[in-house]
């Protein structure tokens, strides 16, 4: 056993927090950067912060994963980190050339209280900031939320920092994305083209974490949504924000900033969230869905009707972050399993009160999010409830392979499979997707599993 | 030989990868980056900081600490003492393989623990949350040792990591607590990590047990971290030749073993970097002679297993060490042979770690290829031109602030293995005892050697050399591959291994011929981009009629 130390006793802990359903807000920080043109993620701290967050997401992407660091060492934990930044943003310029640097903080510098601001500013003031290049900021100290908070907000930085309200709207539709994948990201991109809706996508990571093998490596990728379009997005009809802890603050900002009024709708994942995104965006925009999504739909719900045997009654254990789970947790509902254990560590109120809602109809499921909602204390549950199906990221690995239960990759990250960054689980594709993977894997345990005279060849 | 007569001049090359610096960063870059000469190895600036935002493959103390020295003993429970991210990045990434005795025996090392401290800890401190994390650990798992990391903002609010194990180690009584202030800012790189670890594990681990075991031939392998199972394959060699291995610093090691390790007769060293220091020590304490070797590479091993029957100096030790490199190499050689038309000729580049960049030519030599040039991410002046310049470092702020043990001979326990004299004529006999020549002897003339190098600089080098291959890490894997140049992950072996002694060479050997040879590297280019996108004539009729 893997993690045979795992007693199926629950204590309550205050202290230690054991096999982690989160990691820390810098990570989310470079994340949401890439997803801009042009951009270099800068972190403020030390070399390890960075090498870390470059190194999680590469595993996870299989893509080249290029970000700077402000090389802390203790002199400069001493004395502040100003010298580091400025030389930081003038060796950046001269060397790798970027249209935008993004900083984020870090544990380091916000406990020693650097004022990125201040220090961006001081790097205009000197000079150090090319004509036509741009120094932005967000505060991201590790000991407050998770990963999710720090994209959030960094998206709020970007969104804040760019955008300008020249009077004139235009006909156009901002849409936040909360942290998804590149896959995501184009799918969204897809279904808003086939709505024939004008949208202004940021973060946008496709075409940048999903890059194609030429030969060469282009060091700004392709994709990431431009500078033009981040500043017109002041000027959008509305913003949609796909999800309330990695999207809703950037368009509060947004608004704050350039009375752009916005929407929260769920990260479009499974049935009832795409049908409310759809809704949703037709509405904004103006127009009719076309049959093409109708029909979309259709072959989701064809596919759902016609398996429900094999997902009926099923008991799932999830664990990732808050804006995919609900509506992952939604849409197992939908599909008849009972999703019985669900933990993610990133904290919330949000969180809360929509599982209370969404889990109404499974009578003592066991959820948890914020401190000590960890894995350890998942993994506990599932020994004291099994379950048939187990959903989150790599991590999960070791308990699936203990407990003997199918298991679906899904989450961040992912460091053993390719896939997610290519096919989306988002919309009625995605969605569909994410059923042919459930499926496959309590079909392939039927197959192996069962007595020889109840082996079946349809199924 | 010379290397690189198909290259431009290296100083051209050295000049043309500072170019586009400041004038500043330029100047300093430049000291790093030398042109090799064998016969009179120059000066390498090394182990100096990194220019901030140059873009560097190194991490931090932390990682140097937790990550590599005492993450791979499986029975210790590490609980990294800060916010959440530092020990979520630490867990399981780094491949140390491990097999505990049996099913029952404890392995923490698929687990991951963290005080996750929280702003009202960094505000009104978190010992008191550290203090109850160990005792939950404790409560839960009952263990022999649990160490404490700290991370950044622990040294900054002044948590006393060191204080808290002490009390928690009384109050339990049980169970060996220590803390490490090993935060990230502390050094310019990994390295200060791996020395603040090799203090802690002197102080507080080794010489706890001092039952002597049984065997004629006792040693400790330091430095070995059984990365995709590198420590297991020395395991098999060493059994095998009749020699006992008392503890591994630290790869698939307990507790147990790095209590007892002061009762071995010799301290063997494979990674010089990481792990230089307790030989040192140890050497000072209770008299065990530290050596050299080098396990990667199939000849490399069996001039390392000669040595230590040298070492021990006994004849039937010699005779049953030349039995399994009789046994085991006309193996290696089938396969060498088959491969080595295939990568003969071929050139490499390594850049990383402090030790791998070095050990890994012995391979890339027995595959025929050349290795065009070569450094590490963290390592210092001796791992490139050898200890004898140890006196002539200048140590600076940085370096001053990593403590250096006050270590005397051990009134009871210290006793020489070897006399002087004997040591003497081990050296004479071309034994590294107490000594590292260091890479650079190694390397060729003319061949490039650069410490910490930047992102900028590599993207240059295989721009200029188009080198067959390129030994780095993760962060450098794909940019360099989607530059059309197979890269080879020295840390993590792209999940495979392991890359030591005899089986481990034949593994690499044939890695390296699937990289440099794999047919999809042809496939890049799209037809219709090979063939000048819709110029072409008409499409042909092209069929056969029967």
């Amino acid at each position: 056993m893997l993690l045979r130390h795992t007693p199926k006793e629950v204590k309550e802990r205050e202290g230690l927090t054991i096999n982690p359903a989160k990691t820390c807000q810098p990570i989310g920080a470079m994340y949401a950067a890439l997803g801009i043109h042009g951009c270099l993620p800068h972190s403020h701290g030390s070399q390890g912060c960075c090498s870390y967050h470059r190194s999680t997401l590469t595993r996870h992407y299989k893509e080249p994963v290029m970000a700077a660091t402000s090389s802390f060492t203790e002199g400069a934990s001493v004395f502040g980190g100003q010298a580091n930044l400025l030389q930081s943003i003038e060796t950046i310029f001269a060397v790798y050339d970027p249209d935008i640097i993004a900083v984020h903080s870090t544990c380091l510098s916000e406990t020693i209280g650097d004022d990125l601001q201040q220090i961006t500013k001081k790097a205009s003031d000197d000079g150090k900031i090319p004509e036509g290049k741009y120094v932005i900021y967000a505060s991201t100290p590790s000991f407050v939320g998770s990963h999710v908070t720090g994209y959030a907000n960094m998206l709020t930085g970007i969104a804040e920092q760019f955008a300008q309200s020249t009077g004139e709207k235009k006909d156009q539709i901002n849409i936040i994305a909360g942290w998804m994948e590149p896959s995501d990201m184009r799918e969204i991109k897809r279904l808003s083209k086939e709505l024939g809706v004008k949208i202004v996508l940021f973060p946008d990571t496709s075409d940048v974490l999903d890059a194609p093998q030429t030969g060469k490596h282009v060091f700004y990728p392709k994709g990431g949504t431009t500078v033009e379009e981040l500043k017109s997005a002041g000027d959008s009809k509305c913003s949609l924000a796909l999800g309330c802890i990695s999207a809703e603050p950037a368009a509060i900002g947004l608004d704050k900033k350039c009375r752009v009024p916005f929407e929260t709708v769920d990260m479009p994942i499974g049935l009832s969230a795409t049908d409310r995104f759809i809704m949703s965006l037709s509405k904004a925009a103006g127009v009719e869905v076309p049959d093409e999504i109708t029909a979309e739909r259709g072959r989701l719900i064809d596919v759902m009707t016609d398996m429900e045997q094999y997902f009926y009654g099923k008991k799932v254990a999830l664990f990732g972050d808050p804006d995919q789970l609900i509506p992952l947790t939604e849409f197992l509902l939908d599909l008849g399993m009972k999703p019985v254990h669900i933990v993610s560590g990133t904290p919330g109120m949000r969180f809360e009160k929509r599982m209370k809602e969404i889990l109404q109809r499974i009578p003592g499921a066991n959820f948890k999010n914020g401190l000590n909602a960890d894995m350890f204390l998942l993994h506990q549950w599932m020994k004291n409830e099994p379950v048939d199906l187990l959903i989150g990221n790599t991590y999960g690995k070791y308990i699936a392979r203990d407990e003997n239960i199918p298991f679906i990759r899904f989450g961040f990250p992912i460091l053993d499979r390719i896939g997610h960054s290519y096919f989306p689980n988002v919309g009625y594709t995605g969605s569909l997707r994410l059923i042919e993977k459930i499926l496959g894997v309590l079909m392939d345990r039927q197959d192996r599993e069962a007595p020889e005279e109840k082996f079946e060849l349809v199924m | 030989m010379e290397a690189m007569k198909q290259y431009p001049d290296p100083s051209r090359i050295r000049e043309e990868l500072v170019q586009k610096y400041p004038a500043k960063v330029a100047k300093k870059r430049t000291k790093s980056i030398v042109i090799n000469d064998p016969e009179s190895i120059p000066e390498v600036q090394a182990n100096v900081r990194t220019v901030p935002g140059i873009i560097t493959q190194r991490g931090c103390s932390y990682a140097g600490c937790k990550g590599v020295v005492l993450g791979p003993t499986r029975d210790i429970v590490n609980i990294v003492h800060g916010p959440i991210g530092c020990s979520f990045y630490a867990w399981l990434t780094r491949r140390n393989q491990t097999r505990p005795e049996t099913p029952e025996h404890e392995n923490y090392i698929t687990y991951c623990f963290s005080t996750d401290m929280q702003e009202e800890n960094v505000v009104f401190g978190g010992e008191k949350k550290l203090k109850q994390a160990i005792q939950e650990a404790y409560d839960l798992f009952h263990p022999k040792s649990i160490a404490i990391f700290s991370t950044c903002p622990v040294g900054l609010i002044g948590d006393d990591v060191h204080a808290a194990s002490k009390e928690m180690r009384e109050k339990l009584g049980d169970c060996n607590v220590f803390g490490f202030s090993c935060e990230g800012y502390r050094g310019v790189s990994q390295s200060a990590g791996h020395h603040i670890a090799n203090n802690g594990v002197f102080k507080h681990m080794v010489g706890r047990n001092n039952e002597v075991k049984e065997g004629k031939f006792k040693l400790n392998l330091l430095g070995e971290y059984n990365i995709g199972g590198d420590a297991f394959e020395i395991e098999r060699i060493f059994e095998k030749c009749g020699i006992t291995l008392v503890a591994s610093f630290s790869g698939n090691s307990t507790v147990g073993q790095l209590e007892n390790s002061h009762t071995a007769d010799l301290n063997v060293i494979m990674c010089h970097r990481s792990i230089n220091y307790m030989g040192e020590m140890m050497e000072t304490k209770y008299g065990i002679p530290w050596m050299k070797v080098n396990f990667v590479g199939a000849e490399s091993t069996a001039k390392s297993l000669r040595k230590i029957a040298e070492y021990f100096d006994d004849a039937e030790l010699k005779a049953r060490v030349e039995e399994v490199i009789a046994e085991e190499m006309p193996k290696v050689k089938a396969i060498i042979d088959e491969i080595r038309p295939r990568t003969e000729g071929k050139t490499a580049m390594l850049f990383v770690g402090g030790s791998r960049a070095h050990h890994y030519q012995d391979l890339f030599t027995e595959l025929g290829m050349t290795t065009v040039a070569a450094g590490y991410e963290f390592a210092h002046r001796d791992d490139y031109e050898g200890r004898h310049v140890l006196p002539n470092i200048k140590i600076d702020a940085d370096s001053k602030n990593i403590e250096e043990l006050k270590v005397t001979a051990d009134p009871e326990l210290y006793q020489p293995r070897k006399t002087e004299a004997e040591l003497e004529a081990l050296k004479e006999k071309g034994l590294e005892i107490n000594g590292y020549e260091g890479m650079m002897k190694q390397m060729m003339k003319k061949s490039l050697v650069i410490d910490d190098v930047s992102h900028y600089e590599s993207e240059k080098l295989i721009e200029i050399y188009k080198p067959d291959i390129f030994c780095a890490g993760i962060k450098e894997k794909y940019v360099v591959q989607k530059m059309g140049v197979p890269l080879k992950q020295l840390h993590s072996y792209d999940y495979g291994g392991p890359y030591t002694g005899f089986v481990g060479a034949t593994n690499f050997y044939r890695d390296i011929d699937r990289m440099v040879n794999n047919p999809v590297w042809k496939l890049i280019k799209a037809p219709w981009e090979k063939a000048g996108n819709g110029k072409g004539t008409e499409l042909e009729a092209a069929y056969v009629t029967q």
